[in-house]
């Protein structure tokens, strides 16, 4: 059955290791639904964080060439119950007297915050699961969404398990 | 002392066991070839008509012996003419480190002269592949090259060293010994456990193996694995050659173009036991179809490759000659009298379908194997990709692992005589390459090479003036409308060509001309190429067409 796997990918932090994970991705024809990189507290390594659609057998046969790769350190599925996940998204809607406050009691709800204020603008913080996100898009869409820039999933396994101590 | 990038690559790959390295130089290469001037009397360099040839050349050495094949070339061009022969290894699991020369770093990413980015070009066909920008890191990164070349499932890496860190200089340590490889991974006590259950509740056991009974050197294990379970083997193209072909347990290649009993027997067994091989679509056919019968237990060295192609019902990772030599121990010693009866029925009945599809043409393909065969002892057989591939792969009676060399996964024409020219050089050993009009039409070049190395090779070429493999499926399923396929246009004269080339040739158009050329050709000890009249309506069969299945299996085209 199709569903959303999420899966973190420690890999050495050197120039060319996005290419080849991504690459993988391509050339074997799975689909990546969100991708985010970023070092980690060991600056040797990176963390991959990478949300896709699909079923068991091509979240194992993902799982066994990402494994494969030479840069690839280690590679877990982050099950969602048992996972933190966060997503960052910043949004710039239109600036206008009659729906202003809507807006403003929109992000107070959703526990987001308004970074930057012109007569034409406002830009819109706002950090959560995907699904809280989603929500606030769909609300603000009929103000006139002007632009916006999601990160994509970051994850990390609750309790004191950790994707670096996989590698030893 | 410090000593120069090129010295120190140089140095690396003696430290690492290489006599002989195949290439072509160039602008960004010409200091790392001065190095190899300087030590020429450590390691031989063999240099080819085209980068390409030199790929094929690296990859026939390492396939004839199991070594690294080392193969260099300059910048851009150079490197790309390499990408065929990578991509070859890449899909056949051949161990081979290809080092290319770059524009100096502070000219990389400004379309330079000659500038490729091949390490991008060549992420998707290799194992693994580096770019040096520093000297300190280069005989390091060679090292490293090697290790994840040779181990586990072997495969090429490549190397991209800009020019200014060929002049750079370092200090440079030799290692005592070449790099060992990852330690091998073992499959699990229990996992053995249970496949030696269901093997052991099998009554219709077959053994599907592939090249990875090669690569793991477990050749002796596979054999007293059949006679112990009493299961008869097919293979994979890429697994000929690890068990004798007269072997009585062996029924030869399965697949596409398979022995008759070969794919009719795995597809009556109820059990599969895969070994070192990776279920192709060449070996499958219809993926829905292909397992519906049996059950499949699956073992490899890669993980990745469980689950990959055909689901198994048992997947286990790990080292072939070790997981063999225990299930050996595990699995009770079986007779199978009906289905041995039932092999043997296949067996007879293929021999029949055989001689009945033969067209009875002077000289047909499987008397040009048969004849060669008489007479050849201790050579590498190597082909091109083709017809004539098919017509070698299902009569050639091969003895030993290591001895048949051929482009499998990629079916890249043109591979045999780069492929032939480094197992010869490798071993020492004359190499036959089996090809076609078409296939050699492709690295004809590489004859330059083999007179200037003046090693013993014989080229058989099966010359039907046509490129038959496409011929046929247009035969088959395009009504006959031969676009393209038909070389009549030609005039080539292979023997003129031959002499040329300065090596010797002959046209042949009977069974007693060709015995004649065969013997001339193995006592010449150089290049001699036979040029042989073949009719461009044979067929290779039996033939599973593609996409479909046992089912649709022609055996007879009249």
């Amino acid at each position: 059955m199709d569903k959303q796997y999420i899966i973190g990918v420690l890999v050495s932090n050197i120039s060319g290791v996005l290419s080849r994970v991504s690459g993988m991705f391509t050339r074997r024809g799975f689909n990546i639904n969100s991708l985010t990189v970023g070092e980690t507290e060991n600056s040797d390594f990176s963390r991959i964080t990478i949300a896709f659609h699909g079923d068991d057998e091509i979240k194992d046969r993902i799982i066994r060439q990402l494994d494969k790769l030479h840069d690839v350190k280690a590679v877990e599925v982050l099950e969602k119950h048992d996972t933190v996940t966060r997503e960052l998204l910043l949004i710039k809607v239109r600036n206008n007297s009659e729906i202003r406050q809507d807006i403003m009691t929109a992000v107070e709800i959703f526990r987001s915050k308004i970074v930057d204020y012109s007569p034409e603008a406002l830009t819109i913080e706002i950090t959560g699961e995907t699904t809280k996100i989603d929500a606030f898009i769909e609300l603000v869409k009929p103000y006139g969404i002007m632009e916006m820039c999601r990160t994509g999933i970051v994850a990390v396994e609750r309790g004191g398990n950790c994707l670096n101590s996989m590698n030893n | 002392m410090k000593i120069s990038g090129a010295k120190i690559v140089v140095e690396t790959l003696i430290e690492q066991g290489c006599s002989t390295v195949f290439g072509y130089p160039g602008g960004q290469v010409i200091n790392l070839f001065d190095e190899l001037y300087l030590c020429r009397d450590r390691i031989k360099h063999v240099l080819t008509a085209h980068e390409q040839g030199a790929s094929h050349a690296a990859d026939g050495y390492a396939r004839a012996t199991g070594k690294v094949g080392v193969v260099i070339a300059t910048s851009g061009p150079g490197a790309t003419n390499l990408v065929t022969g990578i991509a070859t290894a890449y899909l056949d699991s051949v161990p081979m480190v290809a080092i290319t020369g770059n524009v100096p770093c502070s000219l990389i990413g400004r379309d330079s002269f000659q500038e490729v980015d091949i390490v991008g070009v060549t992420m998707p066909v290799t194992k693994h592949n580096f770019i040096v920008k520093n000297v300190s890191e280069l005989a390091d990164t060679l090292r490293m090259a090697f290790k994840i070349a040779k181990s586990g499932r072997p495969g090429p890496v490549l190397v991209d060293i800009p020019k200014d860190v060929q002049t750079a200089l370092c200090e440079y340590t030799p290692e005592s010994q070449p790099v060992i490889p990852y330690p091998l991974s073992f499959a699990k006590e229990e996992e053995l456990k249970k496949a030696s259950e269901i093997i052991n509740a099998s009554e219709r056991p077959y053994i599907y193996f592939g090249g990875g009974i090669i690569s793991g050197k477990a050749s002796e294990e596979i054999i007293a694995f059949a006679d112990k379970i009493d299961a008869p083997m097919g293979c994979s193209l890429m697994g000929l050659s690890a068990v004798p072909s007269d072997n009585p347990h062996f029924l030869g290649m399965q697949g596409m173009h398979g022995h008759y009993a070969s794919s009719v027997a795995e597809d009556e067994a109820d059990l599969v036991i895969a070994l070192g091989a990776r279920f192709s679509d060449r070996a499958t056919g219809d993926k829905n179809r292909f397992s519906k019968n049996f059950r499949i237990i699956h073992i490899d060295i890669d993980n990745a490759e469980l689950d990959k192609n055909i689901p198994a019902s048992l997947a286990i990772q790990g080292d072939i000659k070790d997981a063999l030599t225990r299930l050996i121990s595990m699995v009770e010693e079986k007779k199978h009298a009906t289905w041995s009866e039932r092999i043997q029925e296949l067996r007879e009945e293929e021999a029949h379908r055989v001689e009945s599809a033969r067209s009875g043409r002077e000289l047909d393909p499987f008397a040009i194997v048969d004849i060669v065969s008489e007479y050849e002892e201790n050579a590498n057989i190597v082909t091109d990709v083709g017809q004539h591939q098919m017509w070698t792969a299902q009569r050639y009676p091969l003895k030993k692992p290591r001895t048949f060399l051929t482009s499998g996964g990629l079916g890249t024409m043109g591979f045999g005589m780069g492929a032939s020219i480094g197992a010869c050089e490798a071993t020492g050993r004359r190499s036959i390459l089996f090809t076609g009009d078409g296939s050699f039409g492709m690295n004809l070049n590489e004859l330059a090479t083999s007179v200037t190395e003046g090693v013993p090779l014989t080229v058989v070429i099966m010359n039907n003036g046509v490129l038959g493999m496409v011929r046929q499926w247009q035969t088959l399923f395009f009504d006959k409308h031969y676009s393209n396929t038909t070389l009549d246009g030609r005039k080539t004269d292979f023997v003129k060509l031959a002499e040329a080339f300065g090596a010797k040739g002959t046209r042949v158009f009977t069974k007693e001309e060709l015995r004649q050329a065969v013997q001339d050709s193995f006592a010449y000890n150089g290049t001699f190429v036979i040029d042989c009249a073949v009719d461009c309506d044979e067929f290779v069969l039996p033939m599973l067409p593609p996409g479909g299945s046992i089912d649709d299996i022609i055996t007879e085209v009249k």
